[in-house]
């Protein structure tokens, strides 16, 4: 990356370009420290410190910003709640408190406001979480678009999963349909005046995970939110530097979405999802473990969808429907409708 | 609406793919379909993957924003830069003219936006009555008919257009002519084929007598066409068929032909890394002059460079390379720092391409 160069959107896309970038700005200037076995380094959901005998403390950071602020299934402040503590609960760790920045823009609606607040705190309780501390900002009308949430959430874990820590033969399941959110929210702000009942899957995950977890054989995790099923996976399989087999026909995906997915050129696959875990687990404890997320609401269609193997290392391999292979490679940043 | 069985369905899909093992003739076959669409389903559903190594399918010049000469992308550029609101496909605003791309004009105040259709342009200028809006017009005859249907009702008088569309049948005729082409067969794009009608490739199947098979985009609409299309080669037949009945006919869209014939007259075409083909281009009629922003404007442009040191989309866009021939493909050249057209459009090979991994085929 060249240092002339300017910060565009791909930059915080979550595709090719965030990874340099990461790369590039961030990881040469700040050392590893050693508090903990996984740190900034392993560029993982969140990062770990360590406290003998009583598992690992994890730490992470998310900020939230969506247009609209609010969208069918949910709003910024369950966004911002869950997409925190979504990022605790794949690193294995029960979500404990969060805090919660606020930069809103000077003239922004007071009742607005309250609706999200409200939010955030309602999706907190559904895990029994803390708010611990906070601020907020207001800055010039002009200044900011609206309202921007920060949010950094500590968790317990004992221990912490990684994301890239399996073995050729395990298997990768996804606790539910996925791109909803992605679909959702481009629907919602690219008014294409089509009408569905399609909503955000926007949630905390950490139910299904503690119910995983209590099965056991749980590998890795991770969050499928920025670049969808695709950048999870292909994330997965740099770092454990294994190949993914996944069958296009096992992945849930709603009517809708697939729909919408045809209509736009948009791939399902590549959209984000705000309620999803991807799991690798053992084989052995995989159908123990699809059964257990069966159990719960909002892991009703979970499923099986591929396996780790040893063939093309890196890289995520899509079985199509039809019979056909092809890479399913990461995406490269925000998609775009396809127009002509 | 319920579909009575899936396009994706396996046991279907595995039945042609048995049948094109069976048909292929012993040699290679180089089969050429001139529609991004088609590129993306094939490797969308990894169907390279299905077929036997003999038979190769290759892209030609299959992506509207990929052919548009420089020249109109310098006139949309500086109708921008002049202050006129310039509409167009998302697709062309990464696409370099001589000095720079929309997205650039814009970047530098130029108002540019981007529309779904002709129709979204004129909402623009209806809605916005003080600004000059002019409809920068790519596409082939899938898009042609939609900005026919604003040309000739009366659209608003601060509406204009920059007409580039381009007619695919004579393209495939001029790959034809070029030395060394070997082309076996054509798999026609549905969705041309729906306004054109199967009638409009029978001079080109005669004359050159080469199979020209017309295929849906579903992965089973594309595979019983290259069935029928080896089928014919292995033959050494050469006639028009058509696979994708359900949605062409021989005759084609009265509706969309008239509004065609209404707006346009047919004209030579420059299609940037192939040259001029004759015939090839749809020009506003006389009557319709008083629309043409050319005109209103009194901006031309000039033919400028084109060729692009050490791209090979001309080869690709012509069938005579694949995106992994070129030297610059993945490496200096990807859809975030395109240097061809191929890369840049979202239909060109090289961009459907690196999307699907940089390696369409996994055999």
């Amino acid at each position: 990356m060249s240092r002339d160069a300017e910060i565009n959107a791909f930059h915080g896309a979550g595709g090719e370009v965030a990874g340099h970038f990461l790369s590039d700005l961030i990881l040469p200037r700040f050392k590893d420290r050693g508090l903990g076995r996984i740190g900034l380094h392993a560029l993982d959901d969140g990062a770990t410190i360590d406290r003998p005998n009583q598992g690992e403390i994890v730490f992470t950071t998310d900020s939230h910003v969506v247009k609209p602020l609010f969208f069918p299934g949910g709003d910024i402040g369950r966004l911002a709640a869950a997409g925190t503590l979504n990022d605790l609960a794949v690193m294995g760790a029960r979500p404990l408190a969060l805090s919660l920045a606020v930069i809103v823009e000077e003239g922004f609606p007071m009742d607005r406001l309250d609706r999200v607040l409200q939010s955030f705190h309602d999706t907190l309780a559904e895990v029994d979480a803390a708010l611990l501390c906070g601020d907020t900002k207001v800055m010039p009308h002009g200044d900011l678009d609206g309202l921007i949430l920060n949010s950094s959430g500590i968790g317990i874990a004992s221990p912490a999963v990684s994301d890239a820590s399996f073995e050729a033969g395990d298997v990768v399941l996804v606790t539910g349909t996925l791109g909803d959110h992605g679909m959702t929210i481009l629907l919602a702000r690219e008014q294409f005046e089509l009408q569905t009942d399609l909503a955000s899957d926007v949630a905390p995950v950490w139910p299904l995970v503690e119910r995983a977890l209590a099965v056991g054989g749980v590998r890795s995790m991770k969050d499928p939110t920025r670049g969808g099923l695709a950048a999870a996976l292909n994330e997965m399989a740099r770092k454990a530097d294994l190949g993914m087999t996944v069958r296009e026909s096992a992945i849930p995906i709603r009517e809708e979405v697939r729909g919408l997915s045809e209509l736009l050129g948009i791939p399902a696959l590549s959209v984000a999802n705000e309620g999803k875990a991807v799991m690798v687990v053992a084989r052995d404890r995989a159908d123990a473990i699809l059964a257990a997320l069966r159990k719960h609401p909002l892991g009703m269609d979970a499923a099986i969808i591929g396996e780790i193997t040893t063939d093309w290392p890196g890289r995520v391999i899509l079985d199509t429907a039809v019979g056909g292979k092809r890479f399913l490679d990461m995406p490269l940043g925000d998609p775009v409708p396809r127009i002509c | 609406m319920k579909r009575p069985f899936s396009f994706s369905d396996p046991v279907r899909a595995s039945r042609l793919t048995d049948a094109i093992q069976r048909l292929a003739p012993d040699r290679p076959v180089r089969i050429v379909h001139v529609c991004g669409t088609h590129e993306a389903a094939i490797a969308e559903h990894g169907l390279r993957g299905l077929l036997p190594r003999s038979v190769e399918i290759l892209e030609g010049p299959g992506c509207p924003v990929c052919v548009t000469p420089t020249q109109d992308i310098d006139i949309a550029v500086q109708l921008a830069e002049r202050g006129t609101t310039v509409c167009t496909f998302g697709d062309m605003m990464r696409v370099p003219g001589t000095r720079r791309t929309l997205e650039q004009a814009r970047a530098s105040g130029g108002d540019v936006r981007t529309v779904l259709s002709a129709a979204d342009a004129v909402g623009v200028a209806r809605t916005e009555p003080q600004r000059d809006v002019v409809f920068f017009a790519v596409g082939f005859e899938t898009t042609a008919p939609m900005t026919a249907a604003v040309v000739v009702n009366n659209p608003p008088g601060n509406f204009s257009v920059v007409v580039s569309h381009k007619r695919i049948p004579p393209a495939m005729a001029a790959l034809l002519d070029l030395p060394n082409q070997k082309i076996d067969a054509y798999l026609a794009p549905g969705h041309v084929t729906t306004v054109l009608g199967t009638r409009a490739y029978a001079e080109l199947s005669e004359t050159y007598k080469i199979p020209v098979v017309v295929g849906g985009f579903e992965p089973l609409d594309v595979l019983y066409a290259l069935a029928l299309a080896v089928r014919q080669v292995a033959d050494g037949a050469a006639r028009v068929e058509n696979a994708f009945p359900r949605a062409t006919s021989e005759q084609g869209s009265p509706a969309a032909l008239a509004l065609l014939d209404e707006a346009f007259e047919i004209a030579d075409g420059h299609w940037r890394g192939i040259g001029t083909i004759p015939a090839s281009a749809f020009v506003l009629r006389s009557r319709y002059a008083d629309l043409d922003a050319r005109a209103r404007y009194d901006i031309h442009g000039e033919t400028g460079q084109e060729e692009i040191p050490g791209c090979r989309c001309a080869d690709i866009l012509t069938a005579q390379a694949v995106p992994t021939d070129c030297p610059l493909f993945s490496k200096h050249c990807t859809p975030l720092t395109p240097i061809g057209p191929c890369m840049v459009g979202a239909e060109g090979a090289c961009s459907i391409w690196f999307r699907y991994g940089g390696r369409p085929d996994l055999r």
